[in-house]
């Protein structure tokens, strides 16, 4: 009886612990940085989105191969590193979706920097034996089917978009993501730019109200459902589509082309916005639909979250630091992770833009 | 040069007295951090759900409507994804835990008895993501192709709306299926020691008065077991109501109640893991802890019952 009851009392402790450190996550290491005294023995850490993990942890070592710099990086979710960002629990944060006027409100650490990193794109995969070609789809078609109102894959805005292209009777399923997730941000801010009945109801958001479908956890349960199921058709991030092998679908773009999604039409989606962009824009820039014929319109960007003024100015300076080398050398990788790169356009820009970071210290 | 005897027997009197109050006082505060620590969660997860409770009202636990973009909540299909779950879990399971634990118990032969317990309790072992992906990849298929087609049309059930629609594979059965799978060891080993604490005597007497096995064990050993067979059965029920990772994999994760156990469905578990992590706003939060604090509710007022429900048991049998 009292060994069930030790192991009761850790069991709870246990848990009572890891509940508390996703909340709350890693106590920042102000100790370490309170004794540095120049950069290159400084440690970051940071916390926040999943989709740009393997890019971050990859330039994080490279980085601190390089300079000795070490940054330590929580994919705990995007949602999780505005809040701990927002309690000054952490360094930086990292966020799919820019922060809303309310969260920056709620920043205890005073204003924030929002700092565009790299380019994510979301396919629509599908299952769809009979097809020989890539599907071509339009935005408010695609907006229809998840919406439930097309509902057959042989409907006639299906057949238009793809002329000559024998398809089905067969229902469409549609698969979504249950988990909050950038992707379904993505996925969701693009429908609602073509789409005003989409942007009415649901939304955009990281999380939505479907009208139909099933709800997969994760990349691999909207991917899972729609392997298994012949008609299914679901939205999944560039890089996990690439690496699993999954079709996808053209899309046509804001000027009437269909293109399919690659680095190349992914960061041409951007540069449609870089262009037109003003010296003194926050970054919180949605670029789905963007202007360019090469342009792929489901894409957007993702962001790393720096207060203006640092506490901390050895922390300030190595974080600086890393971003300017993130926007000048960091690049190289990016492709070979399916990521990609800013428009060179707006990584002068950004780079720039570092210097309104106050490194002054508290 | 030694003390006086008496004085070292005194110190050594005050000495176990020490040790004895000690004891004493950290066993009694080892028992109250249960209830205190259950409090303080209680407390934590109430306060945190406050905000919505306070806007919705009761309409959070009757709502069907879960739109985080536009604020509104409502938990009703949570509640009904978790509940109509774990007992179809139940229904599936507890026939079957307690066929093994009668067989381990009472037939199997021994050299047979502790491999297959072993294998049994072996269920217990495996992590909720693994039986989840196997849910993905074995299971949902083989439902989808066999076994739902099979009920909704082979057996006709598609006539009842319990089996009525499209079997797309992702759904509340699956749901239970994998929930039956992961509360099976729970109540089978609970089940399986209380029938062999029987005493032999009992069996021993029916079998005198010219009882086959099947009546020994039905009119003898199960009775006298009952009381501890329901507890392993809330025991599986516990497992089931809070299982969050398999559910989540396998039952399509869709916020609508649907009588056909064909359809996807939610459960209160996985819309908390879904969501949390990207909750940012106060009444979004606010939201996911209430789901959490009616969970935990629940989950009360079902061990409640459970107690209750084996006392009564207890107390017929004793009467």
């Amino acid at each position: 009886m009292q060994r069930y009851a030790i192991l009761a009392i850790a069991t709870l402790f246990t848990a009572a612990c890891s509940g508390g450190g996703t909340e709350r996550g890693p106590t920042s290491s102000a100790s370490a940085a309170g004794t540095a005294n120049t950069s290159s023995s400084a440690q970051l850490t940071g916390a926040g989105a999943t989709f740009p993990y393997p890019i971050y942890s990859k330039w994080f070592n490279e980085y601190a191969s390089q300079t000795g710099v070490k940054i330590n990086y929580q994919s705990i979710g995007s949602g999780g590193g505005i809040r701990q960002l927002s309690e000054q629990t952490v360094d930086f944060g990292a966020s799919d979706a820019p922060m809303t006027d309310a969260e920056l409100a709620k920043a205890k650490g005073g204003p924030i920097l929002q700092f565009p990193t790299v380019l994510g794109a979301v396919v629509i995969t599908y299952n769809v034996p009979q097809l020989t070609h890539p599907l071509r789809l339009t935005g408010p078609l695609i907006a229809d089917i998840f919406a439930g109102k097309v509902t057959k894959w042989n409907a006639p805005a299906i057949v238009a978009a793809n002329p000559g292209v024998a398809l089905p009777s067969t229902d469409i399923l549609v698969a979504h993501r249950s988990d909050g997730s950038g992707t379904t941000y993505i996925f969701s801010s693009y429908l609602s730019a073509v789409s005003p009945s989409w942007k009415s109801s649901p939304g955009t958001g990281k999380e939505l109200a479907w009208p139909v479908g099933l709800g997969g956890k994760g990349n691999e349960g909207v991917a899972g459902v729609v392997k298994q199921t012949p008609g299914a058709i679901g939205y999944v991030e560039l890089a996990y589509a690439k690496e699993n092998k999954l079709p996808y679908a053209s899309v046509q773009n804001a000027s009437g082309a269909f293109v399919e999604p690659t680095i190349e039409s992914v960061t041409a989606d951007a540069r449609g916005v870089a262009d037109t962009l003003s010296a003194s824009s926050d970054y919180r820039l949605s670029i789905v639909n963007a202007a360019g014929k090469d342009a792929y319109p489901i894409s957007s960007m993702t962001w790393l979250l720096v207060y203006r003024h640092q506490r901390d100015a050895a922390k300030g300076r190595a974080l600086v630091d890393f971003m300017r080398w993130m926007y000048e050398s960091a690049y190289k990788d990016a492709a070979s992770l399916d990521y990609a790169p800013l428009p060179q356009k707006m990584r002068d820009a950004l780079i720039q833009r570092l210097t309104q970071i106050d490194v002054g210290g508290a | 040069m030694a003390p006086p005897t008496p004085r070292r027997a005194a110190a050594l009197l005050s000495a176990h007295g020490f040790g004895d109050q000690a004891y004493g006082v950290a066993t009694t505060v080892a028992a109250l951090a249960i209830p205190a620590l259950l409090v303080a969660i209680a407390y934590e997860v109430a306060s945190a759900a406050w905000l919505v409770l306070d806007t919705f009202g009761w309409s959070f636990i009757t709502s069907s409507e879960w739109d985080p973009v536009h604020g509104r909540f409502g938990a009703a299909p949570a509640i009904y994804g978790t509940l109509v779950s774990s007992l179809i879990a139940l229904l599936l399971a507890t026939p079957l835990a307690l066929g093994v634990a009668i067989f381990l118990s009472e037939l199997a032969p021994s050299w047979l008895r502790a491999p297959v317990a072993f294998l049994v309790d072996l269920l217990a072992a495996i992590p909720s993501v693994v039986y989840g992906l196997w849910g993905i990849f074995v299971l949902i298929p083989l439902m989808r192709t066999h076994a739902m087609p099979f009920l909704r049309d082979t057996l006709h059930l598609g006539a009842t709306p319990f089996f009525a629609g499209p079997a797309y594979g992702p759904s509340m059965l699956a749901a239970g299926v994998i929930l039956a799978i992961m509360a099976l060891p729970y109540i089978s080993a609970v089940a399986r020691e209380v029938l062999r604490a029987v005493p032999r005597s009992q069996r021993e007497a029916a079998l005198a008065l010219g009882a086959t096995r099947w009546e020994t064990i039905r009119d003898a050993v199960i009775p006298n077991a009952r009381s501890g067979i329901i507890g392993g059965v809330i025991l599986g029920l516990g497992r089931a109501l809070g299982e969050t990772m398999a559910v989540t994999m396998v039952i399509g994760n869709r916020a609508e109640i649907s009588a056909s156990l064909l359809a996807p469905g939610y459960t209160m578990a996985s819309l908390i893991a879904n969501e949390f992590s990207e909750a940012t706003s106060d009444l979004h939060l606010s939201a996911l802890m209430a789901v959490g604090a009616v969970l935990f509710a629940i989950t009360i007022i079902v061990n409640a019952i459970a107690r209750w429900l084996v006392w009564r048991v207890a107390r017929v049998g004793a009467a």
